[in-house]
């Protein structure tokens, strides 16, 4: 079983035409063969995880081809922690998201099944694979895909995603800019090699330009402050199933890319020397954090809201990584984790008062606490743990990434991440007020409201109670997956 | 130091968070739901109480549970201090739960499930933070405390309630945030957070440093403890039913922040080291400050919960003070007084609702000729406004003079005249009220007469609580032992 690693991938692509070619045929098909598909590849990411925990790394070359020639695919902690994550939340997306997709868009249910799957292809090969172009292939792969998806809707979509079309392929170029000065300095494209490569290349142009094109690249992907601006109206106007999906995922995706960089191919020492790549990405990340914090105050629109707070949470990563410390970075990558469940069930919550009422405006969902208590109340968990009370995992990440702040001496960072929770505090109380204790409308939407039916239900729930589990679990994951990751490095 | 393996403490923490599941499954029977909460409060105070024996014995139970942070596990232990706080705050629990039935059913309150459900899930974030053994654990349970107190204030759904809302969470979520910088500092520095008596900081880094890092747990704690000028919180509060600001605002949430501070000079920096900074001079006069000004301001509230609220700021920092002047015997009247100014204000607090609830009268200009209608409640508040003020035989004396010696014995006899002083002014603030309920004339009103005894009954239990403190103070429940073995422990047995 040594192709675990592309097993993980490939599964997805084979399921993705699978289920566009059973869905021409049958339309009620796509779903089941989509939902094999996700989950053959969520089995195969949980067996390389533990794989991994046990025996070490797990490398598999693509057709037998030794690099630097060949495609190297690679299990390790940091991919099959991102691989499990990935496929575990698009197993409960692809539940929820079943119910609003026949609402929505009923007729085009293939093609977005079948594109979601390409998505989900694309992003969980970002993360196993060990070549650079690679990435860019399946980056471009997910981003297509993404492109797509996101357009499927109402009329702003479109628009919308011309936006991310021109600044998603503008980064993907960076990105691929950069790997192509790596391989005219290394000639080699696998990173592991590059790794070997680099520490003779000291001081050269060519390999600072490189690292500098991967970032910027990478900042764009991952909506980093300021290179934001095409993420709020991309994740207000798309449709509700598609943005669970989405929102996760998409962006952390491009933060592990920066991570694997500092952790596989550079180092951050090397990086810092030149050009100081990390410094940028915490300064940039803080000011993300502020940034989208104060904005999301100011949001009517609860998606709207979601997003510019999403653009904040990218933030933390980006801090983490730039503290350049072993508890940053950890703080980091468990803040990926998190933020996921926290993200993918507060938009979970949003699509399912969508599905209910009709609405999104913040204001007209007083007194919605009564009649969705159960919906309600997975809003008010998340909630909680994006503000950072503990036992919630919000709590975790923020412990980690001050404690990383504080060992580098940056008080400026602690004070911009536990600021940060009582910004998240009035955006999020704001709405638990209304919800709770506003009175109900006479009229309208809320009086109809009552909670969605099950298939969407349970998925937000498991993702509320995910979300107190990993915090009390934190620990586990943290020594036995993220630290030696850290460890690697510093 | 005997520590054994023991699941009681953490037996405390679940039964009441069992209890508000239990609370909201029942929430469409009353009776059932009732008896979930005071059957939770009984069987957590019998805990509790069989946990006594063996910490006066010397041996303290502890329970390590899973990792929360690597290296850093979720552990409770008790030990003496712990079990003062764990004590007075369960023993006040199962009289706050009956007082509740009644005064919930006589004001008509609308979301009483959630509001014992609240509670419950308060009071296990008390026990929580009572037993914590170490710092995260402490504040994991002191930020759960806030959140679950949370619909308590908002409780009554008025945009004044929802504002006051917003005040607390502002004034309480910063607390917490600053101690989360605060325990991530103390662990770069001692790479434990594990509370040992005498504390475990020893001399790391320069003094400016370990200065930082009491300014943070100074902040961190002195919102809690409503240290001036970070009080603003708890005036504001009182908007919350009567028996939230008896238990939570005078029992337990205050009193977790000044148990963090017993916990922080006592088991983190260790007398020496908090003398040797000089921050003893600067928590003392912060105290000092406090207690006087929340006593002027005192005198200045017509409403009585509020005069009751900067009450509690003034006596909360009496608290404070004893754990500032880093002496055994102030350290004794601190901690005597943890319990001691629990059973007093929650005493008045149980009769200011009666008060209310029975005559919708909420302010003290309107308590002419109370004593007459309402006997046996003004009766319990004088007895328990003498207790605040510091006369024998009630438990209030006891305190004052222990934190009297204390400041003597520490050289800072300074603090021995505020004291007094501060008696002086509790009297201005709270014998108008008596005065007035019994030799005022009231004019207008007809017999109300007592409330009913679901609300009387907890409150001539806890003035009688006060006095039989004030005459025993080991009595029943060894407070005195459990406060001089917390103060040996600390200190080494330097006696004085």
């Amino acid at each position: 079983m040594n192709q675990l690693p592309v097993i993980i991938p490939v599964s997805l692509l084979m399921f993705a035409f699978l289920t566009f070619l059973l869905g021409i045929w049958r339309r009620s098909l796509a779903y089941p063969v989509a939902t094999a598909g996700v989950t053959v590849s969520l089995v195969a990411s949980v067996l390389g995880l533990m794989r991994v925990l046990q025996s070490g790394p797990q490398h598999y070359f693509l057709g037998g081809w030794a690099p630097p020639l060949g495609i190297e695919y690679v299990l390790d902690n940091l991919s099959a922690f991102m691989a499990v994550l990935i496929l575990t939340v698009a197993f409960i997306s692809m539940a929820y998201s079943r119910q609003t997709f026949l609402k929505e868009v009923p007729e085009k249910i293939v093609p977005l099944y079948s594109l979601l799957l390409l998505l989900l292809a694309g992003l969980a090969g970002i993360v196993v694979t060990g070549d650079l172009f690679n990435v860019y292939v399946f980056l471009e792969i997910a981003s297509l895909a993404a492109y797509a998806v996101l357009c499927i809707g109402n009329d702003k979509a479109p628009v919308a995603v011309i936006r991310y079309v021109i600044i998603g392929t503008v980064g993907a170029c960076f990105y691929l800019l950069g790997v192509g000065f790596l391989y005219f300095a290394t000639g080699s494209l696998n990173m592991a090699d590059v790794a070997g490569l680099l520490p003779g290349l000291y001081g050269s142009r060519l390999v600072v330009a490189a690292a500098v094109f991967i970032v910027a690249g990478m900042a764009l992907k991952m909506a980093l402050f300021p290179f934001h601006i095409w993420l709020p109206d991309v994740y207000t106007y798309s449709p509700s199933g598609v943005i669970t999906f989405v929102a996760p995922l998409m962006t952390k995706v491009g933060a592990y890319v920066l991570i694997r960089m500092l952790v596989s191919v550079f180092s951050p020492n090397y990086l810092n020397e030149s050009f100081p790549v990390t410094v940028a990405l915490g300064w940039l990340g803080a000011a993300g954090i502020i940034a989208g914090s104060i904005m999301a105050i100011a949001q009517k629109d609860l998606r709207r809201m979601l997003a510019y707070s999403s653009v904040a949470q990218i933030g933390y990563v980006a801090l983490g990584i730039g503290l350049a410390n072993p508890l940053g970075l950890v703080g980091a990558m468990l803040h990926i984790l998190n933020h996921a469940f926290m993200k993918g069930g507060l938009f979970q919550v949003s699509g399912s008062i969508r599905y209910s009422t009709g609405l999104w405006q913040i204001p007209h969902l007083a007194g919605l606490g009564r009649r969705m208590p159960w919906t309600m109340g997975a809003f008010t968990v998340a909630a909680i743990s994006m503000v950072g009370i503990p036992p919630a995992a919000g709590f975790f990440s923020k412990w980690y990434l001050v404690q990383g702040a504080v060992y580098a001496d940056n008080w400026v960072f602690v004070g911009v991440v536990l600021l940060s929770s009582l910004l998240n505090a009035v955006y999020f109380f704001r709405i638990l007020e209304k919800v709770y204790t506003a009175p109900e409308a006479e009229h309208g939407g809320a009086s109809l409201a009552k909670d969605p039916p099950m298939g969407m239900l349970v998925p937000m729930l498991i993702m509320a109670v995910g979300i107190i589990v990993l915090g009390i679990i934190n620990a586990a994951i943290v020594s036995n997956i993220l630290q030696p990751v850290a460890d690697q490095i510093f | 130091m005997g520590a054994f393996s023991s699941t009681a403490p953490l037996i405390a923490v679940i039964v009441p968070t069992l209890a508000a599941v239990l609370i909201v499954l029942s929430r469409r029977r009353p009776n059932l739901r009732e008896f979930w909460s005071v059957g939770a409060s009984a069987a957590m105070f019998a805990v509790v109480l069989s946990i006594l024996p063996d910490v006066l014995a010397g041996r303290y139970p502890e329970i390590l549970l899973f990792d929360i942070s690597p290296g850093i596990s979720l552990a409770l232990t008790a030990d003496a201090a712990g079990l003062i706080f764990a004590l007075s705050a369960s023993a006040l629990w199962i009289v706050t739960s009956v007082y509740s039935i009644g005064y919930m059913r006589t004001v008509g309150e609308k979301k009483q499930t959630r509001y014992y459900a609240s509670f419950a899930l308060c009071l296990a974030s008390t026990m929580g933070v009572a037993f914590s053994a170490n710092l995260l654990t402490f504040v994991l349970f002191y930020e759960m405390l806030t959140i679950a107190t949370y619909p308590l204030v908002i409780h009554k759904e008025t945009p004044g309630a929802v504002a006051a809302g917003r005040k607390y969470l502002a004034y309480l979520l910063t607390g917490g945030l600053v101690l989360i910088a605060a325990a991530a500092l103390t662990y770069q520095y001692a790479g434990t957070l594990d509370f040992k008596p005498g504390g475990f900081l020893s001399q790391l880094g320069s003094q400016p440093n370990l200065m930082l890092l009491f300014v943070l747990f100074l902040i961190g704690f002195g919102v809690k403890s409503a240290l001036m000028p970070l009080h603003g919180w708890l005036p504001t509060a009182m908007i919350a039913p009567t028996p939230v600001s008896a238990l939570l605002h005078a029992v337990a949430v205050v009193k977790a922040g000044v148990f963090g501070f017993v916990r922080v000079v006592g088991f983190v920096f260790g007398p020496d080291l908090f003398h040797s900074i000089g921050a003893w001079h600067v928590l003392a006069v912060l105290a000092a400050i406090t207690i006087l000004l929340s006593s002027l301001l005192a005198m200045y509230q017509d409403n009585l919960k509020r005069r009751l609220a900067y009450s509690t700021v003034g006596h909360l920092s009496y608290i404070v003070l004893g754990v500032s002047l880093l002496s055994p015997l102030a350290w004794v009247g601190g901690l005597l007084h943890i319990v001691n100014h629990a059973a007093l204000k929650i005493t008045m607090f149980f009769c200011a609702g009666a008060i209310y609830a029975r005559t919708h009268c909420e302010n003290v200009s309107e308590l002419d000729g109370m004593g007459k209608q309402m006997p046996i409640t003004m009766g319990a508040f004088t007895l328990a406004s003498l207790g605040l003020v510091g006369l024998p035989p009630l438990n209030g004396f006891i305190s004052k003079w222990m934190l009297g010696q204390g400041a003597l014995g520490a050289d800072a006899g300074v603090f021995l005249g505020l004291l007094l002083l501060s008696g002086l002014l509790n009297a201005a603030y709270l014998l108008p009220i008596v005065r007035r309920a019994y030799f005022a004339k009231s004019d207008k009103r007809n017999r109300f007469g007592e409330a009913p005894l679901l609300m009387v009954v907890p409150l001539v239990l806890t003035a009688a609580l006060a006095l039989f403190l004030g005459l025993f103070p080991d009595g029943l429940f060894y407070f005195y032992r459990l406060a001089s073995d917390t103060a040996a422990s600390i200190f080494g047995g330097v006696s004085g």
